[in-house]
């Protein structure tokens, strides 16, 4: 399995979210708001500006700074 | 007995202070945004005879708080005991906020659970089993639809019922094999040592190593050996990182009840919210709509509040000024007693008061915005160009709400975690312009620009935000150099605002509109019209009052930017404790000074203001010393003296420069 960083992913392509390799206090916001160990993710917009992606249904905004420490096993 | 207390806890932005405002009665502000609410509001509400206060709270993700706000909600949980706490969850978003309600119910708290948002939810085809999810958690679960006050009559029984009934601490969690051995120690050591906490909960916050939470065992013992095995503890395990494996088994309990319980389409439903982003967000748009959006809302603005009924309100106000007159001279009152009434109350504090159809329009446009779910994408979209500044889209927010209140906005800087943020955030509300602003504003467009007043007004509000990115740039390459933080921002779906919350929020900003012009700007308006009409000796409303005298002699600062008169000057002073007051002021100097019937404030700034000198007297407006209300504001927020100083001090400095520079450099093109 290789994991790649949420950045890389197009709007449209899924993964589950496999580590988080920013600091100790973004990392537990991002694990709080929804990016928990195997928490499954579908990029929404990823072209300029921020990250948006879906958890359930659910759409939250990421900076690409942090974005890019999310990263993901992607869904085939 | 003392009267019973329920708190509303819950994630940022489900529904507690709609369901909060549908309980008590009261008038809360509802956004949808996460983040609306930063202080603990109290309430109360009687219930078959016996009365319940109710407290509502700032939106949480987790016990452990970064923000202000978090910090308020958190600390609130913490100490002070509600007797029930109301945990109003998400539906249509339920195994994040799930997540919050395993802590609560972790910590032993006497929840009831309103499931909110089961419309949203709904629409999205998720379908819900209360009952077991009732029975797995171990707490009443209401379905809730708070927006409509369907179900709040079945939450407000719950709660009373779950405070007679009171729950027996059970933790609902099992933690990975790694904690829990660490668990049971931390357990002994801290059974019957009296802490404010459950030992079982102390005990897992001690391992997850919440710093909040173990200062206050700290201070709560002088067990040493309490103290000693937590300090041992970190000691020991300094390289180890339990917290994250934590998180983890409250997700996978959450988890496992969201799957139990909740039934989802296998395909996630493309919501009306997806078709609109697509737009509204898109790279090239964005901005561009943003700003279209904006100029609708002033266009609108003018033309429903000005054009419209703007003629209404300025006749009822003559009108009553004419009755005034009349039954003064009627009553053979003293000629003082006509001056004050008809210059001061009706001319000054009146010129103030035709502007409530303008501001009530205006606040209408901007609850409509509120409600609606546009707030976080206009964070969004200004995210990347935020950066530029050095700033984060969050801040946009803020600057968003300073238009139609520099005191909210300011408050509103307590959801951004990082404290440079925050500082300069505060630093540069007072240049967007506020609600207060625009009855000065349109005074000097009905005079100089009344053809295009929507976008004279856009201009200006753009130009304010221009000038508060500039100064969020000097300031961070001087003095609060630093990172900025990172950009995390939930976007709620977009919901059609609801009646009764729209109004409810524009007349609450109307009504404290028209409260502050029967107050402070009365009090401002007096004390100008006696300083204006004193010493006996002098002319009234002439060079030799005392206003006169004390104008003059401000006269020579503002000189350069074309507005040299004393009236014009002393009216900006007047602004000081309330910007209204400016109008106020020169509408009761000018009414004074022109002893003719009929001169109306408009005729009276043709004479004295040139359109040059027009336009730089509102880039002053727009930019000088806020009002004493944010001024205090900041104090509070700052817990300072230093920065509301430097603030009403620097922004002053930066309108006189920005005015004289607009009257230098139009004057050298030949305008006048
Ligand atoms: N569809 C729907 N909308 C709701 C419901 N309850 C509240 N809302 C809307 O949800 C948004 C958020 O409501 P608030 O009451 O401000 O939420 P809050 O939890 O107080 O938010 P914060 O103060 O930011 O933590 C508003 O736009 C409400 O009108 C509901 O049951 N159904
Ligand atoms: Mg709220």
């Amino acid at each position: 399995m290789m994991s790649v960083s949420l950045t890389n992913l197009r709007a449209g392509e899924k993964g589950k979210v496999h580590a988080i390799a920013a600091g100790k206090y973004a990392t537990k916001r991002l694990y709080e708001i929804g990016f928990n160990t195997s928490a499954h993710v579908t990029v929404i917009k990823n072209d300029a500006g921020p990250v948006i992606v879906s958890i359930n249904g659910n759409k939250v905004a990421l900076g690409r700074g942090l974005a890019h420490k999310v990263m993901l096993a992607k869904d085939q | 007995m003392k009267t019973k207390r329920i708190a509303l806890v819950g994630n940022p932005n489900s529904g507690k202070t709609t369901l909060f405002n549908a309980i008590t009665g009261a008038n809360q502000h509802v956004g949808n945004w996460p983040g609306v609410t930063v202080e603990k509001k109290e309430g109360s509400f009687t219930y078959r005879g016996a009365t319940y206060d109710v407290v509502d709270l700032p939106g949480i993700y987790s016990l452990g708080a970064f923000s202000e706000d978090e910090i308020v909600a958190m600390d609130y949980i913490l100490t002070d005991d509600a007797d029930v706490i109301i945990d109003v969850i998400d539906a249509s978003n339920i195994e994040r906020n799930l997540y919050l309600t395993t802590q609560l119910l972790e910590m032993g708290k006497n929840l009831v659970i309103a499931l909110n948002m089961v419309d949203e939810a709904e629409k999205r085809e998720m379908k819900f089993d209360v009952a077991a999810m009732s029975r797995a958690l171990g707490v009443p679960v209401v379905p809730t639809v708070a927006s409509r006050d369907n179900g709040t009559e079945a939450v407000i029984k719950e709660a009373v019922k779950a405070i007679e009934r009171k729950r027996v601490y059970q933790n609902p969690l099992t933690y990975s094999d790694n904690v829990s051995h660490h668990h049971e120690h931390m357990v002994e050591l801290l059974e019957g040592k009296d802490l404010p906490y459950p030992p079982a909960w102390a005990a897992i916050k001690v391992i997850e190593g919440d710093s909040h939470v173990i200062s206050r065992i700290e201070a709560s013992t002088d067990d040493a050996t309490v103290l000693n095995g937590i300090t041992e503890f970190h000691k020991f395990h300094s390289s180890d990182n339990f917290e994250l494996e934590i998180v983890d088994s409250r997700y996978a309990f959450a988890h496992r009840i969201a799957e139990q319980t909740v039934k989802r389409p296998p395909v996630e439903v493309v919501t009306l919210t997806d078709k609109i982003d697509k737009i509204l967000i898109n790279k090239y748009l964005g901005i561009p709509i943003f700003a279209l959006i904006m100029l609708a809302v002033f266009q609108l603005t003018f033309a429903i509040g000005q054009d419209l009924l703007g003629g209404y309100a300025a006749a009822l106000v003559e009108g009553l000024g004419v009755l005034i007159e009349r039954f003064l001279i009627w009553a053979h009152s003293p000629e003082w007693l006509v001056s004050f009434m008809i210059d001061g109350v009706v001319n000054g504090v009146g010129a103030v008061v035709e502007f409530v159809p303008l501001i009530t329009v205006m606040y209408l446009l901007l609850s409509l915005l509120e409600d609606s779910g546009y707030m976080a994408r206009a964070a969004y979209v200004w995210d990347n160009l935020m950066r530029a500044f050095g700033m984060q889209g969050k801040a946009f927010i803020s600057m968003i709400i300073g238009f139609g209140c520099t005191v909210p906005a300011i408050m509103s800087t307590r959801t951004m975690d990082n404290k440079k943020d925050r500082m300069v955030t505060m630093l540069i509300t007072p240049f967007m312009s506020c609600g207060a602003k625009l009855p000065i504003y349109s005074v000097f467009i009905a005079a100089f620009f009344s053809d295009h007043g929507g976008l004279v007004l856009f201009s200006l509000y753009a130009f304010g935000i221009i000038v508060g990115l500039l100064m969020a740039k000097l300031f961070n390459k001087t003095i609060f150099k630093g990172e900025t933080s990172y950009f995390i921002m939930e976007l709620p779906p977009y919901r059609i605002p609801s009646t009764k919350s729209v109004m409810r929020s524009m007349w609450l900003n109307v009504s404290d509109f028209i409260k502050r012009a029967g107050t402070i700007i009365f009090m401002v308006v007096t004390i100008m019209w006696l300083l204006a009409v004193l010493p006996g000796s002098a002319e009234p409303y002439s060079q030799s009052s005392y206003l006169g005298r004390l104008g003059t002699l401000l006269v020579p600062i503002f000189r350069h930017a074309g507005f040299g008169t004393w009236q014009e000057s002393v009216a900006l002073f007047a602004g000081i404790p309330a910007k209204e007051a400016v109008v106020g002021t020169l509408g009761m100097l000018y009414a004074g000074q022109y002893m003719e019937e009929g001169v109306v404030l408009v005729n009276a700034v043709q004479q004295h203001f040139t359109s040059l000198t027009a336009l730089a007297y509102m880039v002053m407006v727009l930019l000088y010393t806020p009002c004493a209300a944010t001024i205090s504001a900041v104090a509070r927020e700052t817990k300072s003296v230093r920065w509301p100083v430097a603030m009403a001090l620097y922004t002053f400095a930066i309108g006189w420069f920005v005015a004289v520079l607009v009257f230098q450099i139009g004057s050298l093109f030949g305008f006048a």
